[in-house]
């Protein structure tokens, strides 16, 4: 078990390496072979009125001339050994890890990363906590009561919340309740948790509620397709031969089964949520890291968008370890080695 | 039955489920009783009807999809009628059940001992740590070799026989009365089969309690069971001790049956005749005799097996009854003279 | 991204049926309009709707992106540069007043307008007494000075204007205080005294005192200059100071205790403080503007789509709106170096032929996308002149006439060439295809030419021999200036001079020798009225050469805030004026 552990980390170091690299190409290298040269490269960090002498000061400040495996490698140096930026009067040592240093808006990208990630990590826990509790209830009784007007109605619903995209009921939520009713906060509001829980919930509650009800949806027709399969298994027939209460055949022996599956989709689902939830802090303007990336993206900040996307690449790297692990102790039939 | 009622005693018992096809007549009218200690054998095909009478003895049936009529007497008090948590509370305590294949009955992620326990405490208020030790126990007894440390072990990690035997183990723990048994060896090879008859031919005597074995091979029917039901098409057409069926049956089904007996002394080529044709539908049964289209004796009838019902009548033997057109003496000539020589050739 | 504002489009439409209520029902909220304009449409253009003097309250801003920077020396952007007069004071500023006032430079840090001599080379400023950093530490030239130094090292500033470093004296070779540390400067600034500063320049520029208002005069203190990292920690010199400063999220302005209003004509500074999030989903801006959750979409370029549908299709909206027009041309660039458009006949044949309707719906129609014009300058440039050497009855194009020059071209039946335009933006596309459809009908030939807008000047559209080898006979452009006058916006545009055979000028069609002696002649004017006189000229003469086709001058729909007061469009940031605004 151990040794699978570390063997999985090192694995994951190694394919975090392979995806910076990816990334690192993409942005870098792609342009290149489509004829970019450094200085349209520079172009990218210069103003409007910029002579030619202010592009070219500016891609070789950056670099751009070196070859881009040089490149790659001072970024990958930076990480272990940090790096120092000239800022004109001062100079900024970025420390280790150094995952980059933004030329546009003068930041170190590591602290930024971290600073946004308890944004993300709100929206992502409170919406999972509300999905798990909404999609698993909805599905389980769907299931159960089968073909009932309960599950007609509930399939249904999931349906269209399957179907309608964040951007849509993110904005008319906003319009309706934050706008028109005044009863949640508007786009915009985030309050950490540690310096009061309760603007921290009130804040995040819309995007909570429409996160939830888009994953809920999902989670539902899951659960519902899950528990109409592990309620026609054998054991469920032994565990109510054994007089056990329908509740307990229900949840014990029905939902405990049909609930593995869903555990891999949800350790993917979060994983990838931390990673950053784009379209609802998007909506939302919520200062997360999914936000941050659309961000950068727009800006065309590059060492944010290399960041950005190694964080999130980072996430969904844990997570499917964590459920690899998690699988193992949940159905007893797998091994890992 | 000398007086009053038997332990167990099934009277005109019918479970139907309507369905948008047509009902499904699954069990129609099925009445016999046994004793504690005794081992009644229901035999059939697959859609015989037989393992939905199983269900309608443990009350697991869906009220809103099934209708069951008729009346179920276990031990004095009524079944069909009970509350559904009273016949609950008899499930797994009176009454317990043994199934057919334990790989997939037991469930893949709770150990062993995890499922025994359980069905122990649902009847017994008593700590885990006592329930761990009567499943200790009991492990033991179905001849589990070192019970304490086996059962923290999952069900995947037993042998097939091994889990039948902790599938024993489970239905025993509450010391029920009645045991039905659902196939219980089919899904095993043949040496782990005898073995598990043993046990529980064994465990019934130990236990006294009164066992249904409900299968569809006559072997393990000729191992265990004291009196035999032979079910077709929901009802029952052939009822009588285990030794009448197996030395004068009178129902041409019943030979079928035993045609396709697997036997040691032949060759496998020649060892199953099968009967000729398929099971009815329960939802149109055949008009007449359910087995008509499939007997090869409809024509001596004169008619009557596509016209009327044939009724469950007295047969040669004692306790013996057959539902078949035939009169008693034809079908104990055509059995002496035609169909026993070919079995035995 | 752009996908999903067009469904957020259908989304907010949607949204319109649940909420038209609540947005109907909000008039009540408007307070008194005594002496004020009425809330109609546009009631805010050109004078001051909501009038008052109440002190107090918080204005609540949001910026659908991030800022480019706070730091006086690089921001480039016109928001910027007119909320930045709330902790910034430059030399001089724009006139914080409506209507066409608006427009014109008034003393703000310097006592009076800048004083030429030496024929307009030299350009003396004399400092106000009394103006205080936030710290309390006295203003002199030498800040003023030492800001205007710094923002030249372009390494460090990279996104500035290079106003300054392309007029001033610098020594040869000079990089800025930062890495041409120690160096005498003194043939560009000089500071004879405290309240004295000297801007000595290469050659004559008439229109200094605009430099003179650019936030590169506001001055820093060298001792508390952190280079690219000031952003962070401006010092203030106007009313308002940073409280708090989340990059990337929002900032906080406050009150500074050490701005005297004596020293100070032109801030009213009524509210107690500003608050600006940035990174604002734009969408969410708008509505949020409607519902009275925000005050002011700070970056004043209008609403976004769906709320322009909503707007047009609500007369109750509509009076809550202002429709100003932008100093900002839509035009599409004739080259002469691609045949037969070397021939001014053939490019007076597209100058009949266009539809010009058809390139104003490209753009939006009347009230987002623009006002159909045949000048080059728009209208709030001091100057303009309206005329129109291509009329057609509706706008929609002269087709005889067209037919007439292509005749006197020799190619009466019409020819082939390309139209360039930046593949991420619909709007060209759209208008690219408006003129393939009406220049077909007189037998021009057009074939659509998308290019990536990263590059669009760099190597296609901007780059000559690109455009001569590709024959890209058209190309779409657009172009706004840094500030509403004449220099300012012909400069870039029509002078041949800045055409780079590199690649990267906005200008690649207009190469007349007469247009550039005459941007010589305007730009030492000292004479402001002279000047200005030169700029109707130069238009007139690149359109005869029909070199541009003017498509439309842009227009913005804003939302007019309904809790604050004071509210009017500033004529030379062409949104409202951030720094007269209260809350009511």
């Amino acid at each position: 078990m151990i040794t699978y552990i570390i063997r999985r980390l090192f694995a994951a170091v190694v394919l975090l390496f392979i995806i910076s690299a990816a990334t690192f190409g993409i942005f870098y290298l792609i342009p290149r072979l489509v004829g970019a040269t450094p200085e349209t490269l520079a172009t990218r960090y210069v103003g409007r009125a910029a002579t030619p002498e202010t592009v070219h000061l500016i891609a070789e400040k950056l670099g751009f001339y070196d070859p881009l495996w040089l490149q790659y490698g001072r970024w990958v140096k930076a990480i272990f050994t940090g790096a120092d930026y000239n800022l004109g009067a001062t100079v900024e040592h970025c420390p280790a890890p150094c995952f980059g240093y933004s030329f546009i808006t003068k930041q170190p990208v590591w602290p930024e990363l971290i600073d946004r990630l308890p944004v993300t990590l709100s929206l992502a826990v409170g919406a999972a906590i509300l999905w798990l509790v909404l999609g698993l209830s909805i599905g389980t009784l769907s299931a159960l009561r089968r073909g009932s007007f309960l599950d007609r109605a509930a399939m249904t619903f999931s349906l269209a919340g399957v179907s309608m995209p964040i951007f849509f009921t993110g904005m008319v939520s906003l319009l309706v309740f934050s706008y028109t009713l005044d009863w949640t906060a508007p786009g915009g509001s985030y309050t950490p948790f540690t310096e009061s829980p309760s603007e921290w919930a009130y804040a995040l509650l819309l995007p909570w509620l429409v996160l939830a009800l888009q994953f809920s949806a999902q989670y539902a027709r899951l659960t519902r397709a899950g528990m109409l399969e592990t309620m026609g298994e054998d054991y469920i027939r032994t565990a109510r031969a054994k007089g056990l209460k329908e509740r307990d055949v229900n949840v014990k022996h029905g939902l405990r089964a049909a609930l593995t599956p869903i555990l891999t989709i949800f350790g993917l689902d979060f994983g990838l949520l931390l990673g950053g939830a784009v379209l609802t802090e998007q909506v939302f303007s919520l200062p997360g890291l999914g936000k941050y990336a659309v961000d950068a993206i727009t800006n065309n900040d590059l060492p944010k968008v290399l960041g950005v996307t190694l964080m999130a690449a980072f996430f969904v790297v844990v997570a499917n370890l964590i459920v690899d692990l998690l699988y193992a102790v949940v159905d007893p039939r797998v091994r890992l080695g | 039955m000398p007086d009053g009622q038997a332990f167990l005693e099934v009277k005109d018992l019918k479970i139907h489920f309507p369905t948008d096809d047509g009902v499904v007549r699954s069990v129609d009218g099925l009445t016999f009783k046994l004793e504690r200690g005794k081992t009644l054998g229901i035999v059939g095909e697959s859609g015989s009807g037989k393992s939905v009478t199983s269900l309608g003895i443990r009350g697991i049936y869906n009220h809103r999809n099934s209708k069951i009529s008729g009346e179920i007497w276990l031990d004095g008090k009524e079944i069909v009628s009970a509350s559904q948590d009273d016949v609950r509370k008899l499930r797994g305590n009176q009454m317990a059940m043994i199934f057919q294949d334990p790989l997939s009955a037991m469930h893949p992620y709770y150990t062993v001992g995890h499922q025994i326990v359980e069905a122990y405490r649902v009847h017994h208020n008593v700590s885990k740590k006592v329930a761990r030790k009567h499943a200790v126990d009991m492990l033991g007894r179905v001849g589990i070799p070192q019970p304490d440390r086996r059962v923290d072990d999952y069900p995947h990690q037993f042998s097939g026989g091994m889990r039948q035997r902790a599938m024993i183990a489970m239905a025993l723990v509450n010391d029920p009365q009645l045991l039905i048994a659902d196939e219980p060896t089919t899904a095993l090879d043949v040496t782990v089969q005898a073995q598990i008859m043993d046990l529980m031919h064994d465990l019934q005597a130990e236990f006294n309690s009164a066992l249904i074995v409900i299968t569809h091979d006559l072997g393990v029917v000729a191992e265990l069971a004291d009196d035999v039901l032979v079910m077709y098409g929901g009802r029952c057409i052939e009822y009588a001790s285990a030794a009448t069926i197996f030395e004068r049956p009178e129902h041409p089904y019943t030979w079928g049956l035993l045609g396709s007996m697997p036997r040691m002394d032949r060759p496998v080529q020649e060892r199953l005749v099968p009967i000729a044709g398929s099971p009815p539908s329960l939802i149109n049964l055949p008009k007449g005799c359910a087995f008509s289209p499939r007997c090869v004796y409809e024509e001596r009838t004169g008619g009557l097996g596509t016209t009327v019902a044939p009724e469950l009548t007295r047969a040669g033997g004692t306790n013996h009854l057959v539902r078949c057109h035939l009169p008693t003496e034809e079908r104990q000539r055509l059995w002496v003279e035609e169909v026993k020589p070919k079995l035995e050739a | 991204m752009r996908k999903s504002r067009a469904l957020v489009a259908g989304a907010a439409a949607l949204a319109l049926t649940l909420s038209a209520a609540a947005c109907g029902g909000s008039d009540d909220k408007g307070s008194d309009n005594s002496g004020g304009a009425k809330p109609e449409f546009n009631a805010a253009l050109t004078q001051v709707f909501n009038p008052s003097d109440k002190k107090g309250g918080t204005i609540r801003l949001a910026n659908s992106g991030d800022w480019d920077t706070l730091d006086p020396g690089e921001t480039y952007y016109g928001y910027s540069w007119n909320f930045l007069r709330l902790y910034g004071r430059g030399l001089l500023m724009f006139k914080p007043v409506p209507g066409a006032e608006g427009n014109t430079v008034t003393p703000d840090l310097a006592e009076g307008l800048g004083t030429p001599s030496d024929g307009g080379k030299t350009w003396t400023y004399k400092i106000r007494k009394g103006v205080k950093f936030e710290d309390g530490t006295e203003v002199t030239s030498k800040d003023v000075k030492y800001a205007v130094l710094r923002s030249i090292d372009k390494e460090t500033f990279p996104n500035g204007p290079a106003y300054f470093e392309g007029f001033l004296n610098l020594p040869e070779g000079y990089k800025g205080p930062y890495k041409s540390k120690g160096v005498n400067t003194d043939s560009a600034i000089t500071t004879p005294d405290d309240q004295t500063i000297v801007f000595h320049l290469k050659q004559a520029f008439g229109g200094f005192d605009y430099f003179a208002a650019l936030p590169q005069t506001v001055p820093v203190p060298e001792a508390k200059d952190t280079g690219a990292k000031y952003k962070e920690h401006v010092v203030s010199t106007g009313p308002y100071k940073f409280e708090t400063n989340e990059l990337g999220k929002s900032f906080k302005l406050v009150r500074n205790d050490k701005w005297d209003a004596a020293t100070d004509p032109n801030r009213k500074a009524l509210p107690d403080a500003y608050e600006v999030q940035l990174n604002v989903n734009a969408d969410d801006i708008d509505n949020r503007l409607l519902s009275g959750d925000l005050d002011v979409d700070v970056v004043g370029t209008g609403v976004q789509p769906a709320t322009l549908g909503r707007v047009v299709g609500d007369p109750t909206l509509k009076a809550s709106t202002d429709n100003p027009t932008l100093a900002r041309l839509w035009y599409t660039s004739i080259n002469p170096t691609v045949a037969p458009l070397d021939n001014v006949d053939c490019r007076k044949a597209i100058e009949y032929a266009a539809d010009k309707v058809g390139y104003q719906t490209a753009y939006g129609g009347p009230l987002a996308g623009g006002d159909i014009t045949g000048t080059i300058l728009p209208p709030m440039i001091p100057g303009y002149e309206k005329f129109d050497l291509y009329p057609s009855a509706d706008g929609t194009g002269d087709v005889a006439k067209a037919k007439e020059h292509l005749a006197a071209c020799g190619q009466p039946n019409g020819f082939e060439t390309n139209i360039a335009y930046r593949a991420e933006r619909p709007k060209e596309k759209a208008t690219a295809e408006a003129l393939q459809q009406s220049l077909a009908r007189v037998g021009i030939k057009l074939t659509l030419k998308p290019f990536p807008q990263g590059d669009y000047f760099s190597q296609y559209a901007g780059n000559p021999p690109y455009v001569k080898n590709n024959k890209l006979g058209l190309n779409l452009n657009g172009w706004g200036a840094d500030w509403n006058d004449g220099f300012g916006f012909l400069s870039q545009i029509v002078d041949s001079r800045v055409i780079r055979e590199t690649g990267g000028s906005s200008n690649t069609s207009v190469r007349i020798p007469e247009v550039d002696q005459l941007l010589d002649k305007a730009s030492s004017e000292t004479d402001a009225a002279k000047r200005d006189a030169y700029w109707a000229q130069i238009d007139k003469r690149v359109m005869e050469e029909a070199v541009i086709l003017p498509g439309v001058t842009a227009k913005s729909l804003l939302i007019r805030p309904k809790t604050l007061s004071n509210v009017f469009v500033s004529d030379a940031y062409n949104m409202y004026d951030y720094l007269s605004l209260g809350v009511a």
